[in-house]
């Protein structure tokens, strides 16, 4: 097996250029339990933790561009409160040792129906910036999960960064895992407000072949926030809105009985996760004072 | 099959001596006060804390080469063929190895030989061990066993235990698919009660889930014998089973203990032992093994998953009448410890209450599952989390609380139990329940200060104080210590004291094994308290001295320690002896303390280290515990085991009722140890039992589908993290046993049995559901 190390990003884009079976590992947490269970034996392993532009975040205007191999730990610790979503989904991932190695860039490429931050990439209107030899492609998150663990990079593409809106709007992120740490999820949800947009975006992880937002939840509910003036002038919901757009997000599921969890357990948690994560993020709306704008 | 292209040297002598490993174990040595009843520091704490311990899977030699394990994927398959042509042309392969290279007999098994070494004509369960092949490099002998051809014809599995028992299944072994049917029947069988309870309860199969995966290095011998290097729980018996399955003669066999990462009862099975002796063997190299995560599973047996149907009758109070139970334990596909499991869930099957009238049939049977054997619990766990259910039922028919209720049917010392053994020391069932009942509970969660690591769910931030309902529950167990059933228990210990430097200096050498647990720690307190030495060695275990047994079945504080105490017993006597005609003393005058040999008359001292000179004193002993008798096979009647253990927990549950998540909020424990001979380490058992418990309760299970196993990781095979396990609150009792050493009682097992149904109640209590099966998942409490 080869191992690349290049120093620069165009070094490694020439290189993924060269050899495109060449696996990029940056933390190692997905790709390393692979190699060592045998069941993956790429011919070169293309090590980006030399390549510094991957490993910083910068604040382009309205947005924070995350390179692809900014650690969860860093996400949490430098990015809680512009990326509270992120923030929320990078404090789930596995352990301590986990979350300072792994990074969103990881997640992406892995493209696992589970990984913890899709959801709120979905949710948030991230984009992808894969970058080649080619030049620069901005990959809209719900383009980028293909199928299960199929993601829409080509191959000589590496991803460079994620760019997600930088907002003071209430995100929230719940997973149900069967234990109370350092567990792959058994289902998860995502909701970002965007006031500014006076639109909902909600999505949901582990309950499909691929990470998917829930677009009738998130029509339904941004239709009963603009039609009854909800933005500006916000009321505590009904509980029929909160129920109904929580039954929507279950029905945006395709889920499977597997041995994390039952397809009937995935759809009916999904529902309550939807519900209570719609109740705290609205409740912060309702603190934060927008009425009086 | 014979290799005939095997580019192995099949002869069995060297020529030349191959040094010792590079890494090998080590003695473990402290000089630190600490006797009988204080808490030293661990000989082995700072090295593991500075991960410079050396593990079994550490172990290195200059030349050694790699074996891996060629296993079934069918749970039930005629094997028609193996080729290994292909495999023999992977260059770097040193040898292949099938059953027909199995020179001494091709079968072994802890209590009875039924397991083929390597399988010949059938596999009966997935995982089971087909081919070995030893290569330069571990990465090219998985390729070269990749390309060994097994020609199979599957068979259906048999996976239903009670269908087993019902005769609705076809033969897996020559004596038939019942390994153990145990009954025990005491007073009238046909007792009636104004109050009965029924229930039918489930247990699934827990695995010991250790950290340090199965590895050993064997190491070929001029005299044509083995040296094996191995983490174990169990050295001599293994030292047997290998020697048997080699053709060889016992002392050809030397076993070492390597560094053990936690056993739990999963390392008394044979896993790589003689895969690797034969590989070391047939290569002239030394061999070393190491399983994966992933093969760890396949490799070592699991707990017994159990369905038990209970009926319980009583007077109108609450006073038990009458137990009758049947319970099924399934055995997987060989016997392993199978028996003694069954002979404890039976004897123990009502638990620590006064029963007049019993009548329980307990089963264990051939499947085509994973097979089972020792798990910590051995039995007693299946059986409490159905009679502790039942007790529960049972207080709620009656009308009282579930402390009340077991108050009324707690045994005591001088009870009966239902084999008709008289319990003939402390057995304070009702005290323990007493304890746990009256400590405070923790607070509620206050919804003004959030911090989700205290809600059901965690960091993943599932709920806020939505849905969350507190409940508490309570349970109580019984355990027996030490090997049953007429077993001829002993232990050997050897201890020797001389002048080091100047200074006196024991050493201890057993053959009991370490797996983690802290007995290194304890023999050293012994020899300290009994010699009056400070620096005390403990030699790496090994067989080059007599058997200690098992470290199971709670046992080796009491065994060893015993047979530690035994020869320092007669150090004492003889340094003493020595001192008397050194000071024209009488021996019974003088006592040693501080290094030195002092006159309880006049004052008179004499230092050990210049009374020993050169010399050494040295003593081996062999102790025994009291005799215990069988049962009779069918009144299950006798006096089948040597000392009783006790813990009973209270356990405080949030749940999740919408999610149908928990978080375990408290566990309070109280036990009775007889004589906390370490009291840190006894905590640590107490904590780390109760763990387990919990595991047992909310997440640990090894999903099997038909005779699959569907999550072997742990990434799928959960067990609780330091988020999942809350603080404990502990009473420890010390009320000595006069028939054990020290007054000592087992202390591992217990706490794990009783915490497991005490969390089960509290969600009940929680939810009102039945909850009849564990472990507990999110789908049991949700309904869907």
């Amino acid at each position: 097996m080869d191992f690349l190390s290049p120093t620069s990003l165009a070094e490694a884009l020439a290189a993924k250029a060269r050899q495109p079976e060449a696996v990029p590992i940056a933390g190692g947490t997905d790709v390393m339990v692979e190699l060592n269970f045998d069941q993956r034996r790429p011919s070169a392993l293309l090590d980006l933790n030399r390549v510094a532009e991957l490993s910083e975040w910068t604040v382009a205007g309205e947005h924070i561009r995350l390179g692809a191999t900014v650690s969860y730990t860093r996400i949490i610790d430098e990015l809680g409160t512009r990326l509270p979503g992120l923030a929320m989904a990078a404090r789930t991932v596995g352990s301590p040792q986990i979350r300072n190695r792994g990074s969103v860039g990881g997640n992406l490429g892995a493209a696992s129906p589970a990984g913890d931050t899709h959801p709120v990439l979905l949710a948030t209107d991230a984009v992808v910036e894969a970058v080649s030899v080619r030049g620069t492609r901005m990959i809209p998150a719900s383009e980028f999960y293909l199928g299960v663990k199929r993601n829409a990079l080509a191959a000589d593409e590496l991803i460079a960064a994620v760019h997600l809106p930088i907002t003071s709007a209430p995100q929230q992120f719940a997973k149900v895992g069967t234990r109370n740490a350092m567990v792959i999820a058994v289902c998860s949800v995502a909701l970002a407000l965007h006031p500014e947009q006076g639109r909902v975006g909600a999505a949901l992880g582990s309950a499909a072949p691929t990470p998917r937002r829930a677009l009738a939840a998130e029509a339904f509910l941004s239709a009963e926030l603009g039609d009854t003036g909800q933005w500006s002038a916000p009321r505590p919901l009904p509980g029929s809105v909160v129920t109904r757009f929580g039954e929507l997000v279950a029905q945006a599921a395709e889920p499977i009985d597997d041995v994390r969890g039952s397809a009937a357990y995935r759809r009916h948690a999904l529902a309550v996760l939807a519900r209570r994560t719609l109740d705290w993020a609205w409740q912060d709306y309702l603190r934060a004072g927008h009425g009086g704008e | 099959m014979t290799n005939p292209s095997n580019p192995s040297n099949p002869s069995r002598t060297r020529d030349t001596a191959l040094s010792a490993p590079a890494r090998v174990p080590t003695e473990l040595t402290t000089s630190v006060p600490g006797g009988v009843g204080s808490s030293p520091h661990r000989p082995d704490a700072a090295l593991k804390v500075r991960g410079e311990f050396a593990f079994a899977s550490d172990l290195w030699h200059e030349d050694m080469v790699w074996g891996v394990t060629l296993r079934s994927p069918h749970p039930h398959a005629l094997i028609r063929s193996i080729d290994i042509t292909d495999a023999l042309t992977v260059p770097g392969v040193r040898a292949v190895l099938t059953h027909t290279d199995v020179p001494g007999t091709n079968r072994y098994g802890l209590e009875r030989p039924d397991q083929p070494v390597l399988a010949e004509d059938v596999v009966r369960y997935q995982g089971e061990p087909v081919a070995l092949v030893a290569a330069d490099h571990p990465e090219t002998a998985r390729r070269a066993m990749r390309r060994i051809a097994v020609d199979y014809q599957v068979l259906d599995p048999v996976v239903d235990a009670e269908a087993v028992v019902a005769g609705a299944a076809p033969l897996l072994h020559p004596g038939g698919n019942i390994v153990r049917h145990q009954p025990i029947r005491r007073g009238d069988p046909d007792a009636t009660a104004p109050v009965v309870v029924r229930g039918t309860y489930r247990v699934g199969m827990q695995d010991q889930a250790f950290l340090g995966p199965e590895s050993g290095l064997a190491v070929p011998a001029p005299d044509g014998g083995v040296d094996l290097y191995v983490a174990t729980q169990w050295l001599h018996v293994d030292q047997r089973q290998v020697a048997i399955a080699l053709g060889l003669p016992v002392d050809r066999v030397r076993l070492t203990l390597s560094g053990v990462g936690g056993a739990f009862g999963g390392r008394e099975d044979l896993s790589m032992q003689v895969h690797a002796c034969l590989l070391a063997l047939y290569t002239g190299r030394p061999v070393k093994m190491v399983y994966n995560r992933q093969e760890s599973f396949y490799g070592h047996v699991h707990r017994h998953p159990a369905t038990l149907r209970y009926e319980h009758g009583a007077d109108r109070d609450g006073r038990l009448v009458y137990v009758r139970a049947e319970i099924f334990l399934d055995g997987g596909a060989y016997a392993s410890s199978t028996p003694a499991v069954v002979a404890n869930a039976a004897t123990l099957g009502v638990g620590p209450y006064e029963v007049p009238n019993v009548a329980v049939d307990c089963w264990g049977v051939y499947t085509n599952n994973p097979p089972c054997g020792a798990m910590r619990g051995f039995g007693a766990v299946q059986a409490a989390f159905a009679y502790e259910s039942q007790m529960d039922r049972l207080a709620e028919a009656v009308g009282v609380g579930p402390v009340e209720i077991r108050l009324r049917n707690a045994m005591r010392r001088g009870s009966t139990l239902p084999t008709g053994q008289v319990v003939d020391s402390a057995a304070p069932v009702a005290e323990l329940l007493r304890r746990v009942a009256a400590k405070p509970l923790p607070p509620p969660v206050d919804p003004a200060e959030v911090d989700l690591r205290q809600l059901p769910g965690g960091v993943a931030n599932t709920t806020h104080g939505e849905g969350v309902v507190r409940g508490v529950g309570y349970g109580v167990g019984i355990k027996n210590i030490c090997f049953s059933e007429g077993f001829d228990d002993f232990s050997t210990a050897r201890v020797r004291v001389e002048a080091v430097g100047g200074e006196v200096a024991a050493t201890v050498h057993t053959a009991a094994c370490e797996v983690g647990q802290g007995l290194v720690t304890v023999l050293q307190q012994i020899v300290r308290t009994e010699l009056g030495v400070r620096r005390v060695s403990v030699l790496p275990m090994d067989t080059s001295i007599g058997d200690a047994g098992s470290t199971s079945a709670s046992r080796q504080t009491y065994m060893t320690g015993g047979a530690v105490r035994a020869a320092s017993h007669a150090v004492r006597d003889r340094l003493l002896a020595m001192a008397a005609a050194e000071l024209g003393a009488t021996a019974t005058d003088l006592v040693l303390a501080g290094g030195a040999v002092l006159s309880t008359r006049d004052g008179a001292a004499v230092d050990l280290a210049a009374l020993l000179g050169a010399d050494a004193v040295e003593r081996t002993a062999e102790w025994r515990h009291r005799a215990t008798e069988a049962v009779d096979p069918v009144t299950g009647q006798g006096n089948a085991h040597v000392q009783y253990g006790f813990a009973a927990h209270r356990a405080v549950v949030d749940v999740d009722t919408e999610l149908g998540l928990v978080r375990v909020v408290e566990l309070a424990c109280a036990q009775d140890v007889g004589r906390a001979m370490n009291p840190q380490a006894v905590l640590g058992q107490i904590q780390g039992g109760s763990a387990q418990g919990l595991g047992l309760a909310v997440m640990e299970e090894i999903q099997i589908s038909a005779g699959r196993i569907r999550n072997p990781s742990f990434t799928d095979y959960l067990i609780p993290t330091v988020l999942d396990m809350p603080p404990m609150r502990i009473d420890v009792l010390e009320l000595a046993d006069e028939h054990a050493p020290y007054g000592l009682r087992g202390v591992g097992e217990p706490p794990t049995i009783s915490s497991t149904p005490a969390i089960v109640a509290a969600i009940r209590a929680a939810t009102g559901l039945a909850l009849t099966r564990v472990p507990v998942r999110p789908e049991h409490i949700t309904g869907t």
